[in-house]
């Protein structure tokens, strides 16, 4: 069957360029968003066009700017954890992770291993979350609806995991500074368990859906093309830079939280197409699953939050009983623990990128700076550059191969 | 390492952090990329040390993928007309980053192809990350219906 579908539709010529010559001016301005729906959120990008070719595309964001950086500067150390959240509503635990990392850098404090593995698992199960999200939408605008539904499916066995965890579904707040915001609750390994081991047959699905698919197929290969070189220069990072060859995940290049333990490979394609970013992101859910399956297996015993009676808060039991656990406690709850003054900068390897947050303490108990590097904001500078060129329908499938969320870009 | 426009080194937790002469700083930023091989900006942002002076800083943050470091560099900036050279010409990537900085704190980057505000509204007074710019804004006067 597919042989067929190649050899009928290639035999269609290509569209020609026609160059605009001031009699003939085929030139128009195409305003894209920000309400559109493959923008997955409130991007306007504006469009120049010659014919259905983009000649030059400028995007304007902004629009979900909620000044997050400067909120920071109001709460706590501690508070600020919630705000983390909002930056990008897909990785959440992401980005409590690496604002958590940041903070522990100035406060020089051991976490153990129990909480760094539960961690990782965390960050994992965002990961798949996030690339599901990302490949339902993605398969929904190039016409693959079931995938929608299949993703989704899946997505709501993570989301109650995460609800199991912190009691929330998405906001979850659980990586906290000094540890985790609590206990992981019992009998959570049957439930972990009982998912992780059905999800590679679910991947599975969503390959047979997907690779011999004639419309994915066509629609995916080929389109959407970005040299290496431009990318690495407009700071472009994470699927986008694997699908196009090179090896870099700073899990592997800089580990943290103890991913150095884990066993996963790091997934490269080479053609740098939709495609390849489809294949890149599929094959990282696949690892992302091992990594899941280890954590779960391999859980250590012991303490979940940090030996630091300054900057967690004590167990309720001590704090009932022991004087010295009272005073800790009232001093967190009333005016926050303080971190020395210093600057640090943090990466992790989100499902975006590279997120980086840039912390600045004066030695009070309220964050002085804290800078953001979100994925989107720095991956959302090669669109145009993707853009050009390619056909107006293409450039649909070239933004959802992006995969950006507009929070994570204007914070 | 060593360049002129380097001022003094430090090192904590690990990171370098470089105190570079900002009338200097693209010179530095070219040999970083081309000499040093930091061909990745990370990104660029300022912190506001109001009231003290020099009251800005414009902190980069650069990536060597074939040594696998990081590096940071900063400029410190006064207060009363923060101007430094733009990097657009080093990396492209600093385009956006740039205009960021420039909207949040009000610093100029010269020679910057199109510095225009990139997540404020375009016509918005003030710049929100400084530090002097009230949390709630600044007081708006609502036409009584």
């Amino acid at each position: 069957m597919k042989h067929s579908f190649e050899d009928h539709t290639s035999t269609i010529p290509a569209v020609q360029e026609i160059p605009a010559t001031p009699a003939a001016p085929r030139r128009m301005t195409l305003n894209m968003g920000p309400q559109h729906p493959s923008t997955h959120g409130v991007l306007r990008i504006v469009l120049e066009l010659e014919g259905e070719t983009i000649i030059s595309a400028a995007p304007d964001i902004g629009f979900l700017h909620t000044g997050i950086e400067k909120e920071f500067e109001q709460k706590n150390w501690q508070q600020a954890v919630t705000l983390t959240d909002r930056v990008d509503y897909l990785a959440n635990l992401s980005n409590n992770l690496v604002y958590a990392l940041a903070v522990e850098k100035l406060l020089q404090i051991e976490i153990p291993p129990r909480a760094q593995w539960t961690r990782v698992m965390m960050t994992e199960l965002s990961r798949l979350n996030s690339h599901l999200v990302w490949l339902g939408t993605h398969a929904l605008d190039i016409g693959a609806m079931t995938m929608f539904f299949y993703c989704f499916r899946e997505r709501e066995d993570i989301l109650r995991i995460f609800e199991m965890f912190s009691g929330q579904r998405m906001m979850t707040s659980y990586i906290r500074i000094g540890g985790l915001a609590l206990e992981p609750p019992r009998g959570w390994q049957q439930v972990v368990g009982k998912f992780i081991k059905a999800f590679p047959s679910k991947v599975d699905e969503y390959e047979e859906l997907l690779n011999a698919n004639p419309i994915w197929t066509r629609r995916t290969k080929g389109v959407g093309f970005i040299s290496l070189e431009d990318m690495l220069d407009l700071g472009v990072t994470g699927p986008m830079l694997r699908g196009a060859g090179l090896n870099w995940d700073i899990r592997k290049s800089e580990p943290y939280s103890s991913y150095e333990k884990f066993d996963f490979k790091v997934p490269v394609e080479t053609t740098n197409d939709v495609w390849s970013r489809y294949r890149v992101r599929i094959q990282e859910m696949r690892e992302s699953a091992k990594i899941i399956t280890q954590a779960l297996e391999g859980m250590p015993d012991g303490p979940w939050q940090a030996d630091a009676p300054h900057v967690v808060l004590p167990e309720r039991e001590k704090m009932k009983t022991q004087m010295e656990a009272l005073i800790y406690h009232f001093k967190i709850v009333t005016e926050g623990f303080r971190v020395p003054a210093g600057e640090a900068y943090q990466c992790i390897e989100a499902p975006r990128g590279e997120i980086g947050y840039y912390v600045v303490s004066d030695g009070t108990s309220k964050p002085y700076r804290v800078h953001m590097r979100t994925p989107s904001f720095g991956n959302l500078q090669g669109l145009p550059k993707m853009l050009e060129g390619i056909m107006i329908a293409d450039s649909i499938a070239a933004l959802g191969s992006m995969d950006f969320v507009l929070g994570d870009t204007d914070r | 390492m060593t360049h002129p426009a380097i001022l003094e080194t430090k090192e904590a937790f690990g990171e370098t952090t470089l105190i570079a002469d900002p009338a200097r700083i693209v010179d530095l930023c070219r040999h970083l990329k081309d000499s040093e091989k930091y061909i990745r900006l990370s990104g660029i942002t300022a912190v506001d040390l109001h009231p003290s002076e020099p009251r800005f800083e414009v902190i980069y943050h650069l990536h060597s993928l074939d040594l696998n470091k990081r590096l940071r560099l900063k400029c410190r900036l006064s207060g009363a007309q923060p101007e430094i050279d733009s990097a657009t010409g080093v990396w492209r990537s600093a385009n956006w980053y740039e205009r960021e900085v420039f909207d949040m704190f009000g610093i100029t980057f010269r020679n910057h192809p199109n510095l225009v505000r990139i997540l404020m509204p375009i016509d918005w007074e003030g710049h929100p990350l400084r530090k002097d710019y009230p949390v709630h804004g600044y007081k708006y006067s609502y036409p009584s219906e």
